[in-house]
């Protein structure tokens, strides 16, 4: 069995369509008889909702209809959306109603929603839609709302505690009362959010003739939409086919399952016509979901030499004031917090709390960012306290290779014992710190200084668990054609799905990657799916690639061996054939293997022959499989003006096997993009009463092509033992270390003024504000 | 986010420009749009009417003539970033031009446009601060010039009335070889600044400073001439000391607050851009390109 | 609401339509003439997904009412098709030097970038990236775009 595309740079399959203004977004599908559609949006925080009047807006020439939630089915106007993932440590199991009903909790909650001949005339008729609000005190961040006499994020609820858990294991107070030292920081980690290029968007076409629900949708979850709109619009699974056509970024948000994408479905079911939403930027900052504000305050307990004794704090998560994809952010925090160290002892103490404010759900990363933060700010602070260097204190408390696979002594957000499955900690930090020439930087860094200039370094570790289950199943047929068909419900917002998925099975299966014909993101083209988060696909949907091809090559094999007369042993399979290696090597090809599979009417198969060339597989992991890794970052600071260039920035990756390097070098570049953001420039700001401000892109910075430098990468691979690949996810390497590592550099180039920093973004205000505290501008001869 | 409806009309000359702005209710003029239509698409701004400028042609164009620099107000901003006039006479302003947006909203974007809409840290008001510009203004009933320090009013606010027309800017020229400073401070390449400084001067041949002029944008809702600073300059040779005297000059400002800095910070970043935009400026002094 | 005859050329074809006065020119070529590989990405100038060529010169086409590029030349990402149709020169860079992840910003990147080169033949990567802060890209962290630019403006001017 060859295996020539795994591991090559293989070029992508998306690219020449999506090159030549051929790419199929949900906003390109245009169906005869579309009306569109546009949301009625709370301007308030928190109300009540008192009364709608939607007369003059259905007046207005061009609008076909306004729903309010009354106006819905009542499984989809009247219940809350389901919840996507339960737990029991969730005090307030509260999601959103589609539309509005009694109360509003967060600016941009939908409610109601207009369809008129066009976007335009249906903003017009928003416009005309005239809602009464009483007005309610609003929870507007989330250290207030956890105060007794705080305003109540929802009326009906008695506090604004979504739920409070423990995470830890060990003897953590024993460890502090005898530790030698004992260092705390309390770090704060702002609002910010994944936002992707492309928008949200829903089209809803319900076919009469077949009473068959088409839905595409601009979503990182096709079969989990599936589910939920079954649930909310009564129909049975099979009457739905949700599509996520190519899709425009995804990072997260578009996991959720939104309320827009089901009433958009049964406005269409209403009015028998097929509904188009696009949704614009605005709407997008207002209700697309974020990622953050935590506080952490956190303790590291240390002996003489800096070893870790334990670890403890708390951590107040800002969940906004839903919880549509449960407590999972804030869970997986804690259970990363440890890394790749050996902490004797450790516990985190979570409170999530309720806000009116968009609700908090993973972008990428996922939480994992802010714990690495955290540990690698106490890291730090244990080498500047000690006098020790900070690459030194982690080579001292890193989980050694030989330990593996180290039980760490938590549950992770899979269900299973977090156990790392492989990795070389030490020998990622190592190869980062070489490629960076970290020996050689004190010499440099004084030599900057002489000029003027002002130079730091900093490092981040991270471990990642991803290739999360419950599964991805691929379907492998080879059809009449010669052609091969696959099917998954692995989804692509740009990872490159299909190329990878296609180089696995081509080299599995046997056949040219040119032949094969591949569905991403269809409910119809697989029965079961999951989707795209938790850097989970190449993992699930590639072992199930994997096993499919393997077992539709047997099958050919099987069958070759009987029609060619020989034994299975003698048949190779490879660009789309089967040969006979022997006599004069006679060889039946796909097409024809195809055909002869399919049988003749009225005759008998072979003995264990079964019809068509065909398997799904759904690979189902046992765990999570841990990436891990280290960012070494060197910042250039002016201390006049706070502003922070990054002059290199080395990533040394593990991820496993690699299956494309092309794409996992991607991923890794555009997740540093992504953390440059987190540590630099990103933060969705809020006033006093949870209006947000940050509502556009002059506002919310996200990097631009100067912000971001090339990343140096290493990549070493410490194969997966727990799927057949090897592979562990690479999706989101690139963001969890950024912010730690890039804040540790700002901090070593200022170091001579002894200024400390603990959040994110560190932005240039707070850089200046904190070397002014410290005296830094006397000691430099003034301004200039 | 879609404009609320609007009627558009394309005037070929300045009088149907004028007449058109003399009847219509609730018209504004459409320049580049950079500024103007993500306002309209925000509905932020919403207009009956639209009087589009582009096919005025007369109102476009660069001329040097009796020591000004005559700048048709539909003139783009790629127009002047390319100019060999601009790079000749009013280098301060090439410099500036770099920092407006982007290569893809210059194209665009005029220079009339930037100076009606006043947004208090746009540049092209700032080196019109700096160089004490006239901006000429045609309504219906004629043409008046406003002086540069008349035209800024407050948070984009201008002596335009909604029935006029900004037409040209004219600015007065420095000397060949006179010094002269562009230092702004921006969140990323391309955005507003949180703060500037444009200065100019002329010195003698002995490198005393015969003249100055000094202007901060971001700070207040106007560009703001610091004639303090220009008066710590003038009659001195422009070393540190000068420098840091005419920095003095910034600390009794009280800057604005917004969502990008606080007043704190933008006095800060107004005193260390205004001493590099000086030293950068002394630098250029007597020196020809 | 008035309506306008607008009489165009785009990619080089005519077009004659009659549209609103406040119909964007990234909603009329998306709409109208059903050229969907102009993305909308912001309504308000600063993501540049919507980038086309007026008259040769890179625009937003979410700040410019259709009925303003009457009598106008319009290049969208359809319109840089090579002669056999297939990619051209700084398409295939992207492709070779994976300079796009899902495709959205494309578009408004090829079109700057085909300005640029036309412009300067010979850029350096400080001026490819100062062109390409009028592009915001959310995937690929701009390695591979501006390594794309670099290698098409090479195999440009070598005729590799």
């Amino acid at each position: 069995m060859g295996a020539k595309q795994f591991g090559a740079r293989v070029s992508r399959l998306e690219d020449s369509a999506l090159l030549t203004g051929g790419g199929r977004f949900v906003d390109d599908t245009k169906l005869p008889g579309m009306l569109h559609a546009c949301f009625v949006r709370s301007p308030h925080a928190h109300a009540r909702l008192r009364s709608i009047d939607a007369s003059a807006a259905r007046d207005l020439p061009g609008v076909h209809a306004v729903f309010t939630a009354d106006d819905l089915p009542a499984s989809v106007g009247g219940n809350r959306m389901p919840m996507l993932v339960p737990n029991p440590a969730i005090e307030a199991s509260l999601t959103q109603h589609c539309l509005a009903r009694e109360e509003v909790c967060y600016v941009g909650q939908t409610v109601a929603v207009i369809v008129a001949d066009s976007r335009y005339i249906a903003e017009d008729a928003v416009a005309l839609v005239d809602v009464d609000y009483d007005v309610l005190p609003m929870a507007s961040n989330c250290r207030d709302a956890v105060k007794p006499d705080a305003a109540r994020a929802h009326s009906a609820l008695a506090n604004n505690i979504a739920s409070t858990f423990r995470m830890g294991y060990g003897d953590v107070d024993a460890a502090f009362a005898s530790a030698a030292h004992v260092f705390k920081e309390d770090i704060w980690q702002h609002r910010g959010g994944g936002m992707a290029m492309e928008t949200r968007a829903v089209i809803a076409s319900l076919d009469p003739s077949t009473d068959l629900l088409t839905v595409w949708s601009a979503t990182q979850t096709p079969h989990i939409g599936r589910r939920m709109l079954a649930d909310l619009l009564d129909r049975s699974l099979e009457s739905i086919r949700v599509i996520a056509p190519d899709v425009g970024g995804g990072f997260g948000p578009k996991a959720i399952f939104y309320a827009e994408e089901a009433v958009i479905p049964a406005v269409a079911m209403l009015l028998r016509r097929p509904i188009k939403w696009i949704e614009d930027r605005r709407e997008h900052f207002l209700c697309a979901t974020q990622e953050r504000d935590q506080y952490w305050t956190v303790e590291i307990a240390v002996d003489g030499e800096g070893k870790i004794k334990g670890v403890r704090g708390k951590l107040l998560h800002d969940t906004g004031a839903f919880v549509p994809w449960g407590i999972i952010m804030p869970y997986i925090a804690a259970a990363t917090m440890p890394g790749p160290y050996v902490i004797p002892a450790y516990g985190l103490d979570v409170t999530v709390a309720l806000t009116n404010k968009v609700a908090t759900t993973p972008v990428r990363g996922a939480g994992r960012p802010q714990a690495v933060f955290a540990m690698e700010r106490l890291m730090d602070r244990v080498a500047r306290e000690l006098k020790l260097d900070p690459a030194e204190v982690r080579f001292r408390n890193f989980i050694q290779p030989e330990q593996m696979p180290y039980s760490v002594g938590l549950t992770f957000r899979d269900g299973k014992p977090l156990v790392y499955d492989s990795g070389d900690y030490p020998q990622a930090q190592a190869e980062a710190l070489r490629m960076i020439n970290y020996e050689g930087f004190a010499v440099r860094k004084a030599q900057a200084r002489a000029q003027g200039r002002f130079l730091g370094v900093g490092i981040g570790n991270y471990v990642e668990g991803t290739g999360l289950g419950p599964y991805e199943g691929v379907t492998v047929r080879v059809l009449p054609s010669g052609k091969v068909a696959v099917a998954t419900g692995a989804t692509n917002q740009g990872q490159g799905t299909r190329t990878t998925l296609s180089q696995i099975v081509a080299d599995n299966l046997g056949c040219r990657i040119e032949d094969i014909v591949m569905t991403v993101g269809d409910t119809a083209a697989i029965p079961q799916g999951v989707g795209a988060f938790a850097s989970r696909q190449a993992v699930n949907a590639g072992s199930s690639a994997l096993m499919a091809g393997g077992a539709v090559r047997v099958q050919i094999v099987k069958l070759a061996a009987h029609v060619l007369g020989v034994s299975e042993d003698e048949i190779e399979v490879e660009d789309s054939i089967a040969i006979a290696r022997g006599g004069n090597r006679p060889s039946l090809t796909f097409r024809e293997l195809a055909r002869l599979s399919q049988g003749m009417p009225g005759f008998s198969f072979a003995p264990g022959q079964s019809p068509g060339l065909e398997h799904t597989a759904y690979f189902t992991p046992p765990q999570a499989s841990y990436c891990s890794g280290t960012h070494v970052v060197e910042t250039d600071v002016d201390p006049m003006t706070g502003a922070v260039k990054i002059l290199n920035y080395i990533v040394a990756h593990d991820s496993g096997n690699i299956i494309n390097p092309l794409i996992v070098d991607g991923q890794i570049q555009g997740g540093v993009a992504h953390g440059i953001g987190n540590a630099l420039l990103e933060w969705m700001k809020y006033d006093e009463n949870a209006q947000p401000l940050t509502t556009t892109f002059a506002d919310y910075l996200i990097p631009m092509a100067t912000d971001v430098p090339t990343c140096k990468i290493a990549h070493i691979e410490s194969p997966s033992p727990l799927n057949p690949l090897g592979v562990k996810g690479a999706g989101e390497g690139g963001t969890i270390p950024a912010a730690a590592a890039i804040i540790a550099a700002i901090e070593d180039a200022l170091s001579e003024f002894g200024v400390h920093f603990a959040e994110t973004p560190l932005v240039p205000e707070r850089i200046v504000g904190a070397l002014r505290t410290a005296g830094a501008y006397e000691k430099l001869g003034g301004l200039r | 986010m879609k404009p609320a409806p609007f009627d558009y009309h394309a005037p070929q000359t300045l009088e149907e420009a004028t007449a058109l702005l003399a009847t219509l209710e609730n018209a504004k003029v459409l320049a580049g749009g950079q500024s103007l239509v993500p306002m309209m698409n925000f509905r932020y701004v919403i207009v009956d009417h639209l009087v589009d400028l582009a096919k005025v042609k007369s109102l476009a164009g660069i001329s040097v003539a009796d020591g000004r620099m005559r700048i048709g107000a539909m003139t783009r901003q790629r127009e002047i970033e390319f100019s060999p006039e601009v790079a000749r006479h009013c280098p301060l302003l090439l410099k500036a031009i770099k920092n407006v947006g982007h290569r893809q909203t210059r194209n665009r974007g005029t220079i009339g446009g930037s100076l009606a809409h006043a947004d208090p840290a746009a540049e092209m008001p700032t080196v019109c601060a700096a160089h004490d510009a006239v901006i000429e203004i045609t309504g219906h009933a004629g043409t008046r010039k406003v002086p540069f320090n008349e035209f800024g009013i407050g948070f984009m606010t201008t002596a335009v009335e909604p029935n006029e027309i900004v037409t040209a800017i004219e600015l007065p020229l420095w000397p060949q070889g006179h010094g002269y400073g562009f230092q702004e401070f921006a969140r990323r390449h391309g955005d507003f600044a949180v703060a500037g400084a444009a200065v100019l001067v002329d010195c003698d041949k002995g490198g005393i400073v015969r003249r100055a002029s000094v202007t901060l944008c971001g700070v207040g809702n106007t560009p703001l001439r610091l004639p303090a600073a220009e008066a710590a300059l003038t009659g001195q040779r422009l070393d540190d000391a000068a420098i840091g005297a005419a920095v003095n000059a910034v600390k009794s400002i009280e800057p604005t607050s917004d969502i990008h800095a606080t007043p704190e910070y933008r006095s800060h970043l107004a005193q260390v851009l205004l001493a590099r935009a000086l030293r950068d400026a002394a630098g250029r002094c007597g020196k020809l390109d | 609401m008035a309506k306008h005859q607008v009489s165009l050329k785009v990619n080089g074809r005519s077009v004659e339509r009659e549209v609103d006065s406040r119909l964007t020119l990234v909603d009329f070529l998306r709409g109208e003439l059903e050229l969907t590989g102009t993305h909308v990405g912001c309504e308000h100038g600063v993501c540049g997904a919507c980038t086309v060529l007026i008259d040769g010169r890179t625009a937003r086409s979410c700040l410019t009412f259709a009925i303003q590029v009457d009598a106008s030349d319009i290049t969208t990402v359809e319109g840089l098709a090579s002669a056999d149709g297939g990619l051209n020169t700084l398409q295939q860079a992207f492709q070779d030097n994976h300079g796009l992840q899902c495709g959205f910003c494309t578009p408004g990147m090829l079109m700057s970038l085909t300005e640029l080169l036309k412009d300067n033949p010979d850029p350096s990567e400080e001026q490819v990236r100062d062109v390409l802060t009028g592009n915001l890209c959310r995937c690929t962290g701009y390695a591979g775009i501006v390594a794309a630019a670099l290698d098409a403006a090479r195999r440009m001017r070598t005729g590799a």
